[in-house]
């Protein structure tokens, strides 16, 4: 009896933090809806960066030049980075590293659709720069001002770096640009095939999105996937011009009277078969995440049992 | 599943000096199998352009914390002493730098 209204109290407790725009931090009392949905939103992000870097890591070895492999490197290396800013970010919610993996590989939670696209040319790694991080930026940005305190820490540090990641490709674009006909033709060739995916990332549009509103209410979210879809082709139409590549879609109009693009629906078809798990690489990219897995696990076992070496601890102390 | 979590390295929480002057901040966590490769996988994941200049790494379970939900009693005792700030003591505007 006492208990059911503690719980109510601290209910009060959570909704005000919420309405002042205060941040919930890791041990306080949540409702269980809401840790689950940042479990889930916060490991599907976490996925998508780890498995994000396969499409890049692809190039690594082939890159053109030492200076353009030195960069791939680093960004390759940052996206490491940002998967583990997020599962120590999801860790915070109860959840262990290991289960997360596991989910992942097991497929019960997902990551972002983007990455079961191939990378067809190394062209794919400018486009990857521009579009892939540039709606990735999209949609961080206004994350650092989200609910959760440590979802929220993690978000500012990634969007730190996000910005080197769209520069360097834009700038690889930039240069192919100003070499052949060829070469211009692979970059809109590359421009045409990420383009449609690009504006997936956003999800599926706002009357689809079932988890929308529930995470507006409480924060998670600031903006709907319309929105943020809508401000990306905005922000990306001038720098296309500035290119010199068009973007695939008729559609796409200046409307004076919005002060915004109109622009065409991607096949949203294609999308929910790509979450489903039929995209052109769905399979190959969790084969690869379980062999590092799998092929990890003795180096994982042998360094804790050097650290519990008994004879070892004795040394040390 | 209990017993891969068992084999799981222990968590650590970092803690880096931005710059000589500023005081270590929490930056986030990591998991390392011992101290010296906490250090190690730190400087990787927090520090990749320059953002400190000396690292802390603590085991999580080797940290003790006041728990949100005695917030209040914890900080009952500085809740009343508002003779603590300078601005509870008034002072007529013509005396200076103060
Ligand atoms: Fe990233
Ligand atoms: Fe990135």
């Amino acid at each position: 009896m006492s208990s059911a209204v503690a719980d109510h109290e601290l209910e009060a407790h959570f909704d005000a933090t919420i309405e002042h725009a205060d941040r919930i931090e890791p041990r306080d009392w949540m409702p269980d809806g809401y840790r689950k949905s940042l479990v889930r939103q916060i490991a599907q992000h976490a996925h998508s960066e780890i498995i994000g870097m396969q499409p890049e890591g692809n190039w690594i070895g082939r890159a053109p030049s030492l200076r353009r492999k030195a960069i791939l490197l680093a960004k390759v290396q940052d996206e490491a980075g940002h998967g583990l800013y997020l599962y120590s970010a999801a860790e915070t919610l109860g959840v262990s590293r290991d289960e997360l993996t596991e989910m992942l590989i097991s497929g019960k939670q997902k990551y972002s659709s983007i990455f079961n696209y191939p990378t067809l040319s190394y062209t794919d790694v400018g486009t990857i720069g521009w579009l892939v991080d540039g709606a990735a930026i999209c949609n961080q940005v206004p994350l650092c001002r989200t609910s959760f305190g440590p979802y929220g820490r993690a978000m500012i540090r990634i969007c730190k770096e996000e910005s080197f990641h769209q520069r360097q490709g834009f700038e690889l674009l930039m240069t192919m640009m100003r070499g052949t006909d060829e070469q211009r033709a692979m970059v809109q060739e590359s421009v045409n095939r990420f383009w449609w995916p690009a504006l997936m990332m956003f999800g599926p549009p706002d009357e689809d999105s079932t988890n929308t509103e529930q995470s507006m209410t409480w924060g998670i979210k600031t903006h709907t996937n319309d929105e943020l879809r809508q401000r990306f082709v905005d922000m990306s139409v001038p720098q296309a011009k500035a290119l010199g590549v068009t973007f695939p879609d008729p559609e796409l109009v200046w409307n004076e009277e919005r002060g915004q693009h109109d622009f065409g629906q991607p096949d949203w078809d294609e999308f929910w078969a790509v979450v489903k798990g039929d995209g052109p690489c769905n399979a190959q990219r969790i084969v690869h995440r379980k062999r590092a897995w799998d092929e990890g696990a003795w180096v994982r076992e042998a360094a804790l049992a050097f650290a519990n070496d008994s004879s070892r601890k004795g040394e040390s102390a | 599943m209990s017993e891969q979590i068992r084999g799981e390295w222990p968590l650590y929480e970092v803690f880096v000096r931005g710059k000589r002057g500023l005081n270590h901040v929490h930056v986030g966590s990591l998991h390392a199998s011992d101290d010296a490769l906490a250090l190690r996988h730190a400087r990787d994941v927090y520090t990749r352009r320059n953002e400190g200049v000396s690292i802390w790494v603590v085991r999580s379970t080797d940290i003790t914390a006041s728990s949100p939900s005695e917030k209040d009693p914890l900080f009952a005792p500085s809740g009343d002493k508002v003779y603590r700030h300078p601005t509870f003591y008034e002072i007529p505007d013509n005396v200076p730098h103060m």
